[in-house]
């Protein structure tokens, strides 16, 4: 641990000067079009970087395979949370319509109510099918939209790479090649002269934390 | 472009993608437009600064908004005396206006659902739009049964919640499944439009020239970028919505039906009434579709995005779904000829010859005779035709729901509580006002939100596959292994199997 001399100046400027210098968040290289970023992506994973991204204005086929991303756990979740939706509807509609001995020990509120309508069962699963099934989609699609997004951690309010002005491109045009500076290889000279000399990058940029 | 023999390779500026070609695809965006032309396009209409007929029908529409608004008001005040509804005709306008405003929903839910299951590239530059025309149409049809209920201040009494009366709704009852169908559909379809929109909230960001545009959007944005990561789960939960709303959309309309069909009415109680009802939601809906559609891309200069070939392949589906909505007409008399069923078979005899023998003939005219111009070419490529069709259709849809509500219940089966149905001008008011609830909303929509579905235009666009692989060429698409030469140009070169244009 070092010990900062409070007293002397020269000591105080070179602190300010080092807390001043912003660390790099990391490295973004700009390329036009979709062969290129592609390429670009391939030669990063096979040169070993592992904490480096694609940045698209949609979708691009085969960016997956190299960048490396596994497939999404999503499709799970969502099955999970569609079979407790359809159990909820299920517990939801029979227990609430039907004849049960009352357990006592139940406030009024969840007392089950018993609708005689035309002689029909208490107990009629036919007619509790759409509202199982409404509960199932609901519970569903909610998971879909919600779990995606948890899993891109997004909301994120706040990304360094939207300080970049090029960066901007990257929701209209262009394509950006992200190598983060978290990277075990990651080295600021070295990484920029490397994407630098990959086949149609337009320009590299440094971005700061 | 019609001097060009067929096969040449010549671009022209003003593509025709009408024609169909079965040696390359169609292009679905023309006027030479590359990735930053299409966000460029977009991005102009909610950057630039509202123009002065937008003005102007924004004023006209909130003001039919507040009338709507008021009118609810008013109903609180005095009751439901204010409607024409008497005994036995309990339904009326609030049911038939809901089930209209429902119906045009599931148009878009069907662009954005279950044409996308089915790969029709054509939806991308439609469905956005088509989205919120759902949202929009959704909201006015669930303010309708709402305020039906009577007492609207007991309105939650609709949802199970445990309460102290000890009291649950009727789970067997189809106005009860309406109730979960209803706001299910809503909050999906909500979170189908605003998932999809997020990547183009995102462009709109950060084309925002204003610093409030600038907050505005990056909040609703959520911090997208684009990351290739982000868009493999965004896919994934994009594909998985659409097969969730595929059933959803279907079943939804099939309740609305069960709440006539399960009732013992004759001409309700039949069991052609879902995929009925279902046919004729998305007849009137695309019919809503290309109302809204056509003038959008002339005021908003989306011609090259939203082209000729759109609005005729919406045509085609509009015409395809009014056939199965004559045919339904057609076997629901058969039926009750079939039946022997006495009731039935003068209930349908009333129909045309009875005492809304009007509502019934107008309602033949819009729906089964006046679309039939759209099978004739020169109609279907004529955005006049279109739009009368479309109009037709509109009106059409409208009294097809009115015939369903008012004739039945008027004559029942007991001579002795037969009744007329006479709307008030609060009826024909309120319903009228609705439209401004709707137009003011989608008003809203078209200036400040992405009107186009832009990253997923631009997936479809043929420079977005890697070595631009596409049409026939698809098989052999990796052998152009060796740097393509495009690097440097703005835009990639038109090659010998696409028909996107070059340069203006």
């Amino acid at each position: 641990m070092t010990v900062i001399d409070t007293q002397n100046p020269d000591v105080l400027a070179e602190v300010a000067v080092a807390a001043d210098e912003p660390a790099a968040f990391g490295l973004i290289g700009e390329f036009d079009n979709v062969d290129d970023i592609i390429a670009a992506a391939n030669a990063a994973r096979e040169a070993g970087f592992k904490k480096m991204d694609v940045h698209s204005p949609f979708p691009v086929h085969g960016i997956d395979e190299a960048v490396g991303i596994k497939p999404t756990v999503l499709p799970w979740i969502v099955l999970l949370m569609g079979l407790t939706g359809m159990t909820t509807g299920l517990i939801l509609t029979t227990y609430t319509m039907g004849v049960w001995q009352e357990p006592g020990f139940l406030p009024v509120n969840f007392e089950p109510y018993e609708y005689l309508i035309s002689g029909k069962p208490y107990n009629s699963l036919a007619a509790f099918i759409p509202v199982i099934f409404e509960l199932t989609i609901m519970f569903s699609a909610y998971t879909a939209v919600f779990a995606m997004f948890l899993l891109n951690k997004l909301p994120m309010l706040h990304n360094p790479l939207l300080k970049s002005e090029r960066f901007r491109r990257a929701t209209s045009d262009r394509f950006f090649l992200m190598i983060d500076a978290r990277d075990r290889q990651f080295d600021a000279e070295q990484t920029k002269a490397f994407v630098k000399d990959m086949h149609g990058c337009r320009a590299v940029e440094i971005v700061d934390v | 472009m019609a001097a060009i023999h067929p096969g040449s390779t010549i671009p022209t500026v003003e593509t025709d993608n009408t024609v169909d070609d079965p040696r390359r695809r169609a292009p679905l965006v023309t006027g030479g437009l590359d990735f930053t032309g299409v966000t460029d396009t977009v991005a102009r209409v909610a950057t630039s600064k509202p123009t002065r007929l937008w003005w102007i029908g924004f004023v006209i529409l909130s003001f039919m908004a507040l009338g709507f608004f008021s009118f609810i008001g008013y109903l609180v005040v005095t009751g439901v005396g204010i409607w024409g509804n008497n005994q036995p005709i309990a339904w009326g306008f609030p049911i038939i206006n809901f089930v209209f405003w429902v119906g045009i929903g599931h148009a878009g839910t069907l662009i954005s659902a279950i044409l996308f299951l089915f790969r029709q590239n054509w939806r991308t530059s439609i469905n956005r739009f088509a989205e919120a025309m759902t949202i929009f149409a959704v909201v006015c049809a669930g303010m309708f049964p709402a305020v039906h209920v009577g007492r609207v201040w007991f309105a939650y009494w609709l949802f199970p919640y445990p309460n102290q009366m000890g009291m649950w709704p009727q789970f067997r009852s189809p106005l009860l499944w309406d109730v979960f169908a209803v706001s299910t559909y809503a909050s999906v379809s909500f979170l189908f439009w605003y998932t999809g929109m997020v990547p183009d909230i995102a462009t709109l960001r950060d084309k925002a020239k204003s610093r409030l545009g600038q907050i505005f959007y990056s909040f609703l944005a959520l911090g997208w970028t684009g990351s290739a990561r982000h868009w493999h789960r965004f896919e994934k939960a994009y594909l998985l919505l659409a097969a969730l709303c595929t059933p959803l959309v279907l079943s939804v309309h099939s309740v609305v039906s069960f709440d006539f069909a399960v009732a013992q009415l004759p001409g309700w109680h039949t069991t052609v009434f879902p995929p009925y009802f279902v046919a004729g939601a998305i007849y009137g809906g695309f019919a809503m579709v290309l109302t809204l559609a056509i003038p959008c891309r002339q005021w908003l200069g989306l011609k090259h995005i939203i082209t000729m070939r759109h609005i005729i392949n919406c045509a085609k589906v509009m015409l395809g779904t009014g056939m199965i909505v004559m045919y339904a007409y057609s076997i629901e008399f058969f039926v009750a000829w079939y039946s022997g069923h006495h009731f039935e078979q003068f209930v349908f005899r009333n129909r045309p010859l009875g005492n809304y023998q009007f509502g019934f003939w107008l309602m033949v005219w819009c729906n089964c005779v006046g679309p039939q111009v759209l099978w004739i070419k020169k109609c279907r490529e004529n955005l006049f035709w279109i739009m009368f069709a479309a109009m037709h259709v509109n009106v059409g849809m409208w009294f097809e729901r009115y015939v369903i509500t008012v004739t039945s219940l008027s004559r029942d089966f007991l001579p002795g509580s037969w009744a007329q149905f006479h709307p008030t001008w609060v009826d024909i008011c309120w319903f009228i006002c609705s439209f401004g609830l709707f137009g003011s909303l989608f008003f809203l929509f078209l200036k400040f939100l992405p009107v186009i579905a832009v990253a997923e235009v631009k997936t479809i666009m043929p420079e977005a596959h890697a070595s631009h692989g596409h049409g026939e060429h698809e098989g052999h698409a990796k052998e152009a292994e060796e740097p393509a030469d495009t690097a440097s140009q703005p835009s990639p070169p038109a090659d010998d199997d696409t028909t996107q244009p070059e340069g203006a």
